[in-house]
Order: structure tokens, then C-alpha cells, then sequence
């Protein structure tokens, strides 16, 4: 058999036939070369492209900020990541039961939840943020489509509004705003890392694809507060302004020997936790923003000038009659006397008897004294917004100004700064530089103002202030010696002083052997009828003073004084 | 000649499969160190929650709270308290 030989089965092809299939079948092979060769060659990136966003991810690694806390690592703000409940109503579909479930578990009345959830058909909005991790697990088991939980920090204040003035609070960006969270910003804030991962199908990262940037959690911060003590003075301080029906007030507590600031407190506070009510009033911190004129707490320093040049002694006896004019104007006593020594003048807080000291002094020795001991310059706290008082350049002052200077009229300090200043005689004449970050004792440089021989004898005239027959008898310490001094002065209304307005403060020092802290207090209008700061202001000094005194441990210096408190009621005024 | 090159071929199948175990050691180990990774972070951030809850509960102001209207407890008065000196402080 010759299959080939035989006719029937001879092929009969036109060669043209041939050459179209073989051109056909070529021409595809062309064009899918072709096609891969650009895909592979020169398109390469777009799919790619295509194959790395199925596989790999950028992660951004969460930072949170630092925390604050205070000298014994108490929380007085933290950051912590907290369940935010969302709803996407597109994807809602819950029943009657679930609804029910989800209401008790959310504390809300049913009703108001279907009003929300009707409320909206497009798009995702929070049902409610920030969710308690067991609010969270419940809504989690519940496994609803539609109900999303979100994961974002929350910025907490456990404090709440006794601390709310020095820490401050952030805005919704975690910005520091206020207080400590804005003057320690960039040491508090975190810095947000990122990495870039491969992926497999289930979504488990399987390998780094460059170096990872670490997060940079933000640096934690140990303030020199002491909560407790800083309780004790918000509590006094917000007991004694709703006794006397005060506008507001504040407290700070320094520890003498190293200007650590213990406590600092205002009223009207808030609470950081809720702004939802934001009066900006309220968050002021007035023990640092805010001055006021002194009145009789900066006799002191004059008292401290006189002596320090020797044109006085303590026992020096000053006539101090009830017609002293300075040029045109009156000084006036509340309480008048004919002569005083120049520690019965600080006692009982005579005007005439300031005034009649500070005319002893050129007004460049008055002012260098004023100026030595901080004021009309920034007491250094790194506080926002701290002020620097006002005291004006003492070739611009009058005669009579020079005298009402000597009893607190004409410049102006804030509370912090008057505490500061103090601190030259309650460390024997050297003043610390204040802190509101605890700090240990080698690294302190202290400024001298005062020579100890005379902070000791100023710190043992104001130790008479408390004593029978002064103007602070309200202001002792059972167990202590107390120094300090009274102030009452006029507040300036419209440019002319109220007789019906007051700013009574204290300021003084335990144990006067040898201080160890400082507390200023002042009190804005108490309206009561009682306005003697020995009388307004005193009694939270006693007060918060004896509490931290034991808070800290110290050991009496006046044993012997433990049961002898004094009952009077109204202390005994003068200028005070 | 030819029996060195058999010897070379079972010790590259040797090293190749040698290079697929620690690949796959690596892997495993990646994943444990991410599941690792993931279990410190969640016990920071309970760490955190549990500090806030601590000091909640510890707040000065609840515990005066708690201590003078749940216990009914006062502040001695001044004239109660006497305060001790010892020996040996300074």
C-alpha cells in the first residue's frame, strides 16, 4: 500500500493557502511577543505597582505622649487608647433586640438610640467616644455589621480640676494648650514611626521590605507638685473663697530651699477632663498670669532696705503720727498710733510707719531692693504667659509714689512672683530659681538678695506679725513658728481705688527656725464683710500650712505652742 | 572526574535545601516576633489603663470623699494632734 502514490487521497493545496495560515499563525506570535515584551520590558512599573499594593502595606507605628506626673510619680496626665463606637448605616442592620442590647449596654435610652440611628442613612458617624473597655467588649461580641470600634488615644487628667491650672490640657490634635502641656510640647509629644511590610493573603506581615522607623514615645515628666499638698491647698483655698463670698483666689506653696513650686492652685478652675462648658476665665492661671497691686505684703522689703544700710535697728522707735503727709497726700492708719518701732510697724502693718522708712531711702535704693528681690522681672518659671508685675524706673518717681510704694501701691507682682520674693527670707537671703519640674538639690544655683544676718532679722519682725498684737494672729501653726505678713489693698477700679473692694493676701514661712516652705495665698474680693488678709487669707494658710508641714514630716520647732491657739475672730487691722 | 561532580551535585541539592529550612525558620520566627510585638503593645496599653484606673480610684479628692461621708471619719482638731520629735532627727 502506497498511500502517497494513490490519487484520491493526494492533497490538493493552493500554495497561497499555505503561505495565509503560516502568515496568520506568525502574525500572532508577533503580536503576543510583542505584547509581552512591553509588559515585561517596558511597562513594568504599572504592574508592579499592581503586585505591591496587593502585598505590601506602610504601617505607621502610633506614638502616644509622654505622661505627667507629680514629685512621687502620681498621674496627673496620661494618654491611653481608648474605643470609639462608630455607625455606618449603610451596612446597619440590627433588630428590635439588638437595639435593645446595644442601648443598655451604651446607658442610653432606647429611643434616643433609634433617633440617632435613623438620623442619618449616608456615610459613618460616632455613636459614642470614648467607650469603657467593657462597653467595648460587649459591643464587640455582638459582632453587628455596621458598628465599627475604633481605636484612638485619649488624653486623661485623673487630677481633674485640683491640678487642671498648672498641667494645662491639649486640643483635639494633641497640642499642648495650656499650662505644662504647652510650655513641654516637643519633650511630651511622640513621634509617629513607619514601616513598610510584605504581606501574605491572610494579612499577616512576613517580612520588613526597608528599615523600620521606630516610634519616639513622648518623654514622661515628673512636675515638683506634691498632689497631696496640692489637694489640701484647693480645698482650703475653695472652702475659705465660698465662706466669704469671694470672686475667686489663689494658693502656691514653694519649697524654700530649693524654689520647687509644691503647690499651685486658682479658683474659678475647670476640669480638663470636660471642656464641653469652655470659659476661658477659668482657665487663667492667675497665681501666674494675673498682678495685683501688693499692698502691705512687700513692707518687708522696705523694712529689709532700711536695715541692711543701718540707718535703723529693729527697736528703732519711729513716731508715726496720725497728720504724716507725703507732699499732698495723707498716709492714713486704720489703727493709729503715735510711735512704733520699726518691728511694730511690720506687726501692725502701720502705713505711716513704711512710708516714713522708704523716705529714709533715695528712691534708687528703694527701687534697687524692690528690683534685687524680682519684681517687674519674670520670676523664671517657664510657665506660658507668666508676667513680669510692673515697677517703674525710679527716675520717674514722685515722693508721694515713693511712699505708697512702701505699702504696695503703685506696682504690681503676681503670686507667684511675691512667693519667689519672699523665698530671700525664708533661705537667708538667697533666692532659688523657681521650678514646676522636680529637680534634685546639686543642680540648684541659688541668687543672694539679702545678707542672712538681715533675712533673719525681717523673718523674726514677721514672726511678731503672728504674735499677740499683730495683724496675723489667725495664721499660726500649732507645733511651729510661723512668719509671714498680711496684705489688704484697694482694688483699682476704673482707675480710681474701690473703699468697698479688696485683694486680702498672705504670705509666710514654717518653721521660722529654719524655713522649709512658702505659702502665698490671696483672696479677689471677699465680700462678706470680713476683709483683713489676716482674717480672709490667713486662716488657709494655717490651714494648708500645718497639713503639709506633717505631709513633709517636719519637726516642730515651738512644741510648747500645741494647745495655745487663739480663738479671736477679727485679727487686729492697721493697713493690713 | 565525573564522580567529584556527583559529589558537588548532592552537596548543592544539600545547601538548597539547607536554604529553603532557614528560609523557613526566619519566617517563622518573623511571625513569632510580631505576635510578640503586638502582645507587648497591648500589655503597654493595658499598663496604661490599669495606671489610670489606679489613680482614679486614688485621687485625693475621692479618697476625702469616700473617707469623710461613706466612713464618716473627721480631721482631729489642731489641739488633738501632737506631733512627736525623735531622738535622733536632726
Amino acid at each position: 500500500m502506497n498511500y502517497h502514490s494513490r490519487k484520491l487521497l493526494k492533497l490538493h493545496l493552493a500554495p497561497w493557502r499555505m503561505a495565509t495560515v503560516a502568515g496568520l499563525l506568525l502574525g500572532g506570535l508577533i503580536v503576543v511577543t510583542g505584547r509581552a515584551f512591553y509588559l515585561q520590558g517596558l511597562n513594568t512599573d504599572y504592574l508592579q505597582g499592581k503586585g505591591d499594593a496587593v502585598a505590601n502595606r506602610n504601617l505607621t507605628l502610633p506614638a502616644h505622649r509622654g505622661q505627667v506626673t507629680d514629685r512621687y510619680g502620681q498621674l496627673l496626665a496620661i494618654s491611653t487608647p481608648v474605643e470609639a463606637l462608630w455607625a455606618r448605616p449603610a451596612d446597619l442592620r440590627l433588630s428590635d433586640a439588638q437595639r435593645a442590647h446595644l442601648a443598655q449596654v451604651l446607658g442610653m435610652p432606647k429611643g434616643e438610640l433609634e433617633k440617632r440611628l435613623v438620623g442619618r442613612t449616608r456615610g459613618e458617624f460616632n455613636l459614642r467616644r470614648p467607650l469603657t473597655p467593657e462597653q467595648a467588649a460587649e459591643v464587640a461580641a455582638m459582632g453587628a455589621p455596621g458598628l465599627v470600634l475604633r481605636r484612638e488615644f485619649r488624653r486623661y487628667y485623673p487630677a481633674g480640676e485640683v491640678a487642671a491650672h498648672v498641667v494645662g490640657f491639649t486640643n483635639i490634635d494633641d497640642v499642648g494648650q495650656e499650662g505644662v502641656e504647652r510650655a513641654y510640647q516637643n519633650w511630651l509629644a511622640g513621634r509617629a514611626g513607619e514601616r513598610q511590610v510584605l504581606r501574605d493573603r491572610h494579612g499577616n506581615t512576613i517580612r520588613d521590605l526597608a528599615p523600620i522607623k521606630t516610634a519616639q514615645m513622648g518623654g514622661n515628666l515628673a512636675l515638683s507638685l506634691d498632689l497631696k499638698i496640692q489637694f489640701i491647698a484647693h480645698r482650703e483655698l475653695a472652702a475659705a473663697i465660698a465662706q466669704h463670698k469671694a470672686k475667686g483666689g489663689s494658693i502656691v506653696v514653694l519649697d524654700a530651699k530649693t524654689g520647687e513650686i509644691l503647690a499651685l492652685s486658682n479658683l474659678p478652675d475647670f476640669n480638663p477632663n470636660n471642656r464641653r462648658d469652655y470659659q476661658p476665665g477659668a482657665m487663667r492661671n492667675r497665681a501666674v498670669i494675673d498682678t495685683f497691686e501688693p499692698g502691705s505684703t512687700v513692707k518687708p522689703f522696705v523694712a529689709a532696705a532700711v536695715l541692711e544700710r543701718g540707718l535703723v535697728n529693729p527697736q528703732t522707735v519711729i513716731p508715726t503720727p496720725p497728720n504724716f503727709k507725703v507732699g499732698p497726700k495723707l498716709v492714713r492708719d486704720e489703727h493709729p498710733h503715735d510711735s512704733l518701732t520699726v518691728t511694730e510697724i511690720i506687726q501692725k502693718s502701720s502705713n505711716i510707719g513704711a512710708a516714713k522708712l522708704a523716705m529714709m531711702l533715695t528712691p534708687e535704693q528703694h527701687w534697687s531692693v524692690l528690683e534685687r528681690a524680682g519684681f517687674g522681672q519674670l520670676p523664671g518659671s517657664g510657665f506660658p504667659g507668666e508676667t513680669a508685675g510692673r515697677l517703674r524706673d525710679y527716675a520717674t518717681w514722685k515722693p508721694v509714689e515713693q511712699a505708697t510704694m512702701a505699702y504696695g501701691y503703685g506696682l504690681s507682682v503676681s503670686l507667684l512672683q511675691l512667693a519667689r520674693a519672699y523665698m530671700a527670707f525664708a533661705n537667708d537671703g538667697e533666692v532659688m530659681p523657681l521650678s514646676f519640674l522636680k529637680r534634685e538639690p546639686q543642680e540648684i544655683v541659688g541668687e543672694r538678695v539679702f545678707s542672712p544676718a538681715i533675712a533673719r532679722e525681717v523673718r523674726t519682725m514677721m514672726e511678731a506679725v503672728t504674735q499677740e498684737g499683730g495683724t496675723g494672729t489667725r495664721t499660726r501653726v500649732p507645733g511651729y513658728r510661723v512668719a509671714g505678713k498680711t496684705g489688704t489693698a484697694h482694688k483699682l477700679v476704673d482707675g480710681r481705688y474701690a473703699p468697698d473692694r479688696y485683694l486680702s493676701s498672705f504670705v509666710g514661712m514654717a518653721p521660722a527656725s529654719n524655713p522649709r516652705l512658702i505659702i502665698g495665698v490671696t483672696i479677689d474680693e471677699p465680700s462678706d464683710g470680713v476683709y483683713y488678709g489676716g482674717s480672709v487669707a490667713g486662716p488657709v494658710f494655717a490651714q494648708v500650712m500645718a497639713a503639709s508641714l506633717r505631709q513633709l514630716g517636719l519637726p516642730p520647732d515651738a512644741p510648747e505652742t500645741e494647745t495655745r491657739m487663739t480663738q479671736n475672730l477679727v485679727g487686729p487691722g492697721g493697713g493690713a | 572526574m565525573s564522580r567529584l561532580n556527583i559529589v558537588l551535585a548532592f552537596v548543592l541539592i544539600g545547601c538548597a535545601l539547607a536554604v529553603v529550612q532557614a528560609q523557613h525558620r526566619s519566617r517563622t520566627y518573623f511571625v513569632e516576633l510580631e505576635r510578640l510585638k503586638k502582645e507587648a503593645h497591648a500589655l503597654d496599653e493595658q499598663w496604661g489603663q490599669l495606671q489610670l484606673e489606679q489613680s482614679t480610684w486614688a485621687n485625693p479628692a475621692r479618697v476625702d470623699a469616700v473617707a469623710r461621708e461613706r466612713l464618716g471619719l473627721v480631721a482631729p482638731s489642731q489641739d488633738r494632734i501632737h506631733v512627736e520629735t525623735r531622738a535622733d532627727a536632726p
